[in-house]
């Protein structure tokens, strides 16, 4: 097969690579924009970024996207964690079928019954709509993304390793917390950034169940938007954008230096 | 039987009747689902004995060190150890600990906490902890590595780190499941000496789980050889080799010829075994073979001799063409094919360097053997 540089290649990833990332380049680009007209380059200017701390409808927005992220991913994390454990540890008990499917319903629900459930829910056991229906939605959508994340590395993690411990003398729980948790801890933060980003960039489910007072920042940049696109509303973007930028390039970075001090270190071994 | 270059040569409890078993497997049954595992199985091991149990894969033998362990409890039967009922005692209480066949090393953790991790569980002080640690690497030879985590390690030294761990805390007894499994040859050989000498050196009672035959010969006082979850022979490596008790446990260990046949007549502890092709066996040491009987003459190849002529006197002669043979340096080992058209493996020793008689491929050839070569098999 040909793995040159062919016409056809280049035309390809330049076409697709276009079509990914243009939208987010011109957002960017425009963030720049001094005129105040979004289609209209008026030349480079960093005012947006300046106005944009100054708004504090904006700002609180994002305190409120923080906290929600930071409390749901955390308790999802927990909960996705110890239904993880349940399916792959406790394989023969009775409806673990249904458990499991009702588990990872809600990864192919379509958002909006979700959010349109859970507001039904909250209107039905009197729970006024705020900061904690908000966080307790997205503790219900992400916590099934944990539990994907964590069972897969439970599969394939050796239980010989908790049966080491036990026949050292370590008890069941102390088996857990001392080598079940730190040997699959790089799942469980994985299944936390997820659930973070999920609670993130949700919209959907937020205009659902959140009410005054704990407005996330998807709901206003979107509720921004349809009074008109300004260039603030793309500069609180290219932020976003560069966030969790930082945040995938230094997990792969420091990914890719542990797997470069393990070949090292494996080698020193064979050598020794 | 006499003790035949064992180690210990005045070391043999099972033939004492006064002696108590440390560790006795009373009619022990272990079933999961349809599946039998162990099968009414009773065993007993004795106080510092390095006990192999020898077996096929799924023939129970991890089972059992498993039910010992603690991670499984035995379907019906009973585990005594040092006389105490082990029913319902879990892992984390028994006084046994397990080198696994993985190693199940602690990848979180350096040579030093794996070591010490049983230690820290117990409760020891931490400065005892570290002299204990301490002397553990010294005794498998890792005390350049105890910063080290397991993935920075060879598989040989990830090997004795497993070893250091399971003797750390001084059980009473050692499981070791396929302890050398992993290893390569040269290494299993080197480390099968390692493992016998700490045996002996710290006085613990060893039960080995292992497939392999030599290992089991090399390391054991006494092997059980089981099959399908039921034990078919406890004895010394000399004895399961020269006195097997079954086909089955003679065609497991090592090689061996089976010539079937019935029994013609019995005379004292003598008998004549006649084959289907009507050949006749003399043998001086029948066993429980009685007139009638349909055996196997079961003989090991370095038994039989071969020559291109009959040899004067010989007992047992048959003949046949020399159908294979392979010089190895050390020996030669020649398969033949009798007239009846069985094949026989031989195999003999180049003790000199002149070649006598040259016998090559399909040259005509005897095969004989003294009465009391082989043994008369009525299982």
């Amino acid at each position: 097969m040909n793995s040159g540089w062919s016409r056809f290649n280049i035309s390809s990833i330049v076409l697709g690579f276009a079509f990914l990332y243009l939208p987010i380049v011109l957002l960017i680009i425009f963030s720049f924009n001094e005129s105040k007209l979004v289609t209209v380059w008026g030349g480079f200017s960093t005012k947006w970024y300046g106005s944009l701390f100054n708004n504090q409808g904006l700002m609180d927005a994002a305190w409120v996207t923080a906290r929600v992220g930071v409390i749901s991913a955390t308790v999802a994390t927990v909960l996705g964690t110890m239904a993880a454990l349940t399916l792959t540890r406790y394989t023969r008990f009775r409806g673990r079928i249904l458990f499991s499917g009702m588990v990872f319903a809600p990864l192919v629900m379509p958002e909006v019954v979700t959010g349109l459930s859970l507001l039904l829910l909250f209107v039905a056991i009197g729970l006024d709509r705020g900061f904690l229906t908000v966080t307790l939605a997205h503790i219900t959508f992400s916590m099934c993304f944990v539990a994907v994340v964590v069972q897969s590395r439970l599969v394939s993690f050796d239980r010989s390793l908790e049966e080491a411990a036990m026949d050292l003398g370590a008890p069941p729980v102390k088996t857990f917390f001392q080598i079940t948790l730190p040997v699959i801890a790089p799942a469980i933060v994985s299944g936390w950034m997820l659930a973070f980003t999920l609670s993130l960039d949700d919209l959907v489910i937020a205009s659902f169940a959140s009410g005054p007072g704990a407005t996330t920042l998807p709901m206003k940049i979107y509720s921004q938007v349809r009074l008109g696109v300004t260039p603030e509303i793309n500069a609180a973007c290219t932020l976003m954008i560069g966030v969790v930028a930082v945040g995938v390039i230094a997990a792969s970075l420091i990914n890719k230096r542990r797997e470069i001090q393990r070949q090292r270190d494996e080698q020193a071994a064979q050598r020794a | 039987m006499k003790s035949l270059g064992s180690i210990r040569r005045e070391f043999a409890p099972w033939n004492d009747p006064s002696a108590t078993p440390y560790i006795v497997f009373e009619n022990v049954t272990k079933r999961f689902g349809d599946f039998t595992a162990v099968n009414n199985l009773s065993l007993s091991i004795y106080e510092k004995e390095f006990f192999a149990l020898l077996g096929a894969s799924g023939c129970g033998k991890s089972t059992l060190l498993r039910m010992l362990a603690g991670f499984d409890e035995p379907t019906s039967g009973r585990i005594l150890l040092d006389g105490q009922d082990m029913r319902g005692i879990p892992p984390y209480r028994r006084p046994v600990n397990m080198m696994f066949q993985s190693y199940a090393l602690f990848p979180h953790m350096t040579v030093e906490a794996n070591i010490g991790f049983g230690l820290k569980q117990e409760g020891m002080p931490r400065a005892q902890i570290e002299q204990r640690v301490a002397e553990m690497l010294k005794l498998v030879k890792l005390e350049q590595f105890s910063k080290r985590k397991p993935h920075q390690l060879s598989g040989g030294q990830r090997q004795r780190v497993a070893l250091a761990r399971s003797v750390a805390k001084r059980p009473k007894v050692l499981l070791l499941d396929e302890p050398l499994g992993a290893l390569d040859k040269k290494l299993r050989e080197e480390t099968q000496f390692e493992l016998m000498d700490l045996q002996q050196s710290l006085g613990l009672t060893f039960v080995v789980v292992t497939h392999d035959q030599e290992e089991a010969m090399t390391m054991a006082d006494r092997i059980a050889i089981l099959d399908k979850g039921e034990v078919m022979q406890v004895a010394t490596p000399a004895e399961v080799y020269e006195a097997p008790i079954s086909r089955f446990v003679a065609g497991f260990v090592g090689n061996v010829n089976m010539f079937e046949g019935t029994v013609a007549a019995r005379d004292d502890d003598s008998v004549r075994i006649t084959g289907a092709s009507g050949a006749e066996i003399v043998v001086g040491n029948a066993g429980e073979a009685a007139a009638g009987n349909a055996v196997a003459f079961a003989i090991r190849p370095e038994k039989i001799r071969v020559s291109s002529r009959r040899p004067e006197g010989a007992a047992n002669a048959m003949e046949g063409e020399v159908y294979d043979l392979a010089y190895l340096g050390d020996m030669t080992i020649y398969h033949v094919r009798l007239d009846d058209g069985q094949v026989v493996k031989a195999s003999a020793l180049n003790s000199s360097r002149a070649v006598e008689e040259a016998l090559s491929w399909n040259d005509r050839a005897w095969i004989s053997f003294p009465p009391d070569a082989g043994v008369v098999l009525t299982r």
